[in-house]
Order: structure tokens, then C-alpha cells, then sequence
């Protein structure tokens, strides 16, 4: 950050210079040259994994920002030694590194984003509609992922208690859309990204583990929201393919399954 | 128009403790009202439905829960006094990093000491240890996780160190012996009158732990 201050003080300087001399044309290309170091110098890499929700979402964030970013692909299984230096505590997926300076957490990494890049603001300016949004962000992690992730252990009575939980939160979820074109308002920010894993995630772990909870019948309005979302160009690009997203669910629970006889 | 603020807590709770000294801090005038958690009132319930919890934060009748939430939405109402998170985004996100880790383990690690006997309080002690150390890394020579002055990740964790003392006597180990420079830290907050007033007395919150093991049952 210090190089792109002095840079821009010399680049003041030299508006100055430009000026008194009248060399318009020269003062064009050194700014459009100056812009382009600037792009160049500011690095940016992903680290994620393809199945990964949080992962995605990230990625999204920086789409819908237009923020131009390397994306690395972590085999989870043999995790590189750039991640375990990049996130020694929880060594995990995602992890931005933003010019050699590593973040870490889905959420925390978000907020970064649209503190440093602010064009297309994600988070509210409000700070009760901030508050909201954060609060339904670790709703979703915190609750509604941790009992998705319960149904695949689950079976019988115990399975059945699960889905009802899973309905009731999902519900609770859905009045938060109520009136909404998206969940922060009438365009897409913050909350529809964390909420993108039901885009992304839930419809195929519950295709792949045959459960049919998550229907458009029982809740109309997400599947509403999640039409209008796909139809925005980033979140398709951001998309998880579906037959390998099943084949993989579907390896992950065969592994599970064999670990715990 | 005056601001009316309402804080619904409960003495020995670390997360409302991190709220109480945020709006110390910031000198913000606000009506304290003490929880029975065995029989929740009428506003808890009405203002935190989805998690039926304290704290619960309620400015000119809107609620705000979760005390990391909280916190951050009190510096950014109030955010001419005492600022307790970093201008910088990147000072910011270590900040909440960090915030996130401590709601995400000591909680959990330290209820195991005071809840469990045997092999799994054991476990419990040595994660939790293990915790401290990396956040006494995070600190290094700093008087204040935070810098020079006390900041979000100060407020965040300091409210756990009226705990340490009920884990001591339940774990049977000694926390300032494998973590000397944290125990320092934590007796730095307590000279500020935000910490010192907003935290509670360690043998009345070991007293409470007590009393918490005759209810569930543990010896």
C-alpha cells in the first residue's frame, strides 16, 4: 500500500507538471499506464475448493464487485503448504490473500471485501440494516448449516426430527424475504450471498441424500428469490455442477458411512 | 430525540459482559435489566424469537442480538467515542478473525472444564490452553489486542477472564502458569473502569458454577 501512495503523490506531482507544460496527451497514457500498475499490483487469490458453499460464496462476492482474482483449487484431501501457512488455525478453505496478506473465514472475508472495494456495496450503509444482515448471515451458519449437516448422520425418528428443525429454521429464513425482491432489498448484497448456498448447496445434498424437504411447494418464496438470482450472470458462473456436486456427496456419505462401522 | 436503550442481560454471562463494557466505553447512557433465565420475560421473548437469548440489545424499540453483532453495531452508531474497531480493513478483519475464534472455542472448551470429570475435562483443559496460547501469540507485545489502545478484540475476550477462576478450581490447573502474558493483559483491562465495573466478582461467578454443577448434576 505504501508503493501505490507514493506513487500516487509522484502521480499528483507530475498532473502538475503536466498541467503548467499542457502535455495532455502524455498526462493520458501516464494515468491510464498508472492505472494499469495499480491493477497489476493489486493481487488477489482465492483459495477454495470447488464443492465448498463458503468457498462460493466468496467467489461471488468478488464477481459481483467485478474484483479480478486467481483462483487456487485445494485438494482438501492433501491441503497445500500455502494454505497451512495462509490459515495455520483452522487450516481451511476459503482463503483470500489480498497482495501476499492472508484472511480468513467466509463472513470476515466478505466484510474485507466491501471495506477495501468499495464500488457495488454489498453490506447496507445503515447500521440496524448491518446489524440485521450480520445476524442472519451466522443464522445460516451457525444454525441452518450445522442441522443440514445432521441429516446425513441421522436415520429413522431421529432424521425426522431433523428435517423438522431444518423446515422450521428455513421458514423462519423466508419471512426475512417477505417483500423483498432479495434478502438486502432490491438488488443482491451481503445476505443473498451468504444465502447462496441454497442456491448452490442444499437442493443437491438433499437430491443426493433422497430427502424431499426442500420443495417449491413448501417454501414458495425462496424458490422465488432463487430464480431471480440465478438469472444474475456471476451467481450462474458461480455455480456448482450439479452431476459431479451429487457424485461427490454421494462419495463423501459412502466414506462416512464405511469410517463409522 | 433521545436515545432509549435497553440492555436485557444476565450477571455471570461473558456475552453480555462484552456489551456492557462497549457501551461503557462509549459513555453511553442505558437501562440495565437483569434476566432470570428459568423464567424468560415477555420482552426477551418478543425481542429475540429466533433465539430466545441474551443479550439483547434494544435501541428506540428495535433489537439487536448477538453480543459480536452488538458490539459492532454500538461502535458504528457511536462511532466518534472511544472507537473500538480499526480504521484500517485489514487491521479489521484480523480483529474479527480473532473475535470469531473466541466465540468459536474458549466458550465451548472452557464449559467442558467446569461440565465434565475425567478423560474428556482433560481434553477440555488442553484445547482450551492451547487456545490461549494462540491468542497470547496473537497479542505479543502489545499492552492491548487492540494496539496501543483498547479495542473490538480486547472487548471480546476480556469478559471470559472472570470465568478463569471457576475453571481453575473445577480443572484443577493454574491458567496464568501456561499463560503468563494473558493473565497480564487481562489485569491491564481490569484498571479501566469500562472492564472493572462490567465484569463480575471471580468467586461470585465460581459460587455460580457451583450451583450450575448441583443442577446438572456433576460432582
Amino acid at each position: 500500500m505504501a508503493e501505490i501512495h507514493v506513487m500516487i503523490s509522484s502521480c499528483e506531482r507530475n498532473v502538475g507538471i503536466a498541467t503548467a507544460i499542457r502535455r495532455k496527451p502524455v498526462l493520458a497514457n501516464f494515468t491510464s499506464k498508472l492505472q494499469q500498475t495499480m491493477a497489476d499490483e493489486d493481487e488477489v487469490k482465492l483459495f477454495g475448493m470447488w464443492a465448498s458453499p463458503y468457498s462460493r460464496r466468496v467467489e461471488l462476492a468478488l464477481k459481483l464487485k467485478g474484483i479480478p482474482f486467481q483462483y487456487v483449487e485445494e485438494d482438501l484431501s492433501s491441503k497445500s503448504c500455502l494454505l497451512l501457512k495462509y490459515n495455520p488455525v483452522h487450516q481451511k478453505i476459503p482463503v483470500l490473500v489480498h497482495n501476499g496478506k492472508p484472511i480468513a473465514e467466509s463472513l470476515v472475508i466478505m466484510e474485507y471485501i466491501d471495506e477495501t472495494w468499495t464500488n457495488n456495496p454489498i453490506l447496507p450503509q445503515d447500521p440496524y440494516d448491518r446489524a440485521m444482515a450480520r445476524f442472519w448471515a451466522k443464522f445460516i451458519d451457525e444454525k441452518l448449516l450445522m442441522t443440514a449437516r445432521k441429516v446425513s448422520f441421522a436415520s429413522g425418528k431421529e432424521k425426522e426430527q431433523v428435517i423438522d428443525e431444518i423446515t422450521e429454521q428455513l421458514k423462519l429464513l423466508e419471512s426475512e424475504l417477505q417483500g423483498k425482491e432479495y434478502f438486502s432489498g432490491p438488488s443482491i448484497g451481503y445476505l443473498d450471498i451468504v444465502a447462496s448456498v441454497l442456491v448452490f448447496w442444499f437442493g443437491n445434498v438433499q437430491e443426493a441424500l433422497g430427502v424431499d424437504m426442500f420443495t417449491q411447494e413448501k417454501f414458495p418464496i425462496i424458490f422465488g428469490w432463487i430464480g431471480k438470482v440465478f438469472e444474475i450472470d456471476a451467481v450462474k458462473e458461480c455455480r456448482i455442477p450439479k452431476e459431479k456436486h451429487l457424485e461427490y456427496i454421494r462419495t463423501r456419505l459412502e466414506a462416512l458411512k464405511s469410517a463409522s462401522k | 430525540m433521545a436515545d432509549e436503550l435497553v440492555l436485557l442481560d444476565f450477571w455471570p454471562s461473558p456475552f453480555g459482559m462484552r456489551v456492557r463494557i462497549a457501551l461503557a466505553e462509549k459513555g453511553i447512557k442505558h437501562e440495565y435489566r437483569e434476566e432470570d433465565l428459568r423464567n424468560k420475560s415477555a420482552l426477551l421473548l418478543q425481542m429475540n424469537p429466533v433465539h430466545k437469548k441474551i443479550p439483547v440489545l434494544i435501541h428506540n424499540g428495535k433489537p439487536v442480538c448477538e453480543s459480536l453483532i452488538q458490539v459492532q453495531y454500538i461502535d458504528e452508531v457511536w462511532h466518534d467515542q472511544a472507537p473500538l474497531l480499526p480504521s484500517d480493513p485489514y487491521q479489521r478483519a484480523i480483529a474479527r478473525f480473532w473475535a470469531d475464534f473466541v466465540d468459536k472455542k474458549i466458550y465451548d472448551h472452557g464449559t467442558k472444564i467446569w461440565r465434565t470429570k475425567g478423560e474428556e475435562q482433560e481434553a477440555g483443559k488442553k484445547e482450551f490452553i492451547e487456545c490461549l496460547k494462540l491468542l497470547e501469540g496473537e497479542l505479543g507485545d502489545k499492552p492491548y489486542f487492540g494496539g496501543e489502545n483498547f479495542g473490538f478484540l480486547d472487548v471480546v475476550l476480556v469478559p471470559f477472564y472472570s470465568w478463569f477462576h471457576a475453571y481453575e478450581k473445577c480443572g484443577n490447573f493454574s491458567i496464568e502458569a501456561e499463560c503468563p502474558k494473558l493473565i497480564a493483559w487481562a489485569k491491564r483491562c481490569l484498571q479501566k473502569e469500562s472492564v472493572s465495573k462490567s465484569l463480575p466478582d471471580q468467586e461470585k461467578v465460581y459460587g455460580f458454577v457451583l450451583q450450575l454443577k448441583k443442577v446438572f448434576g456433576i460432582e
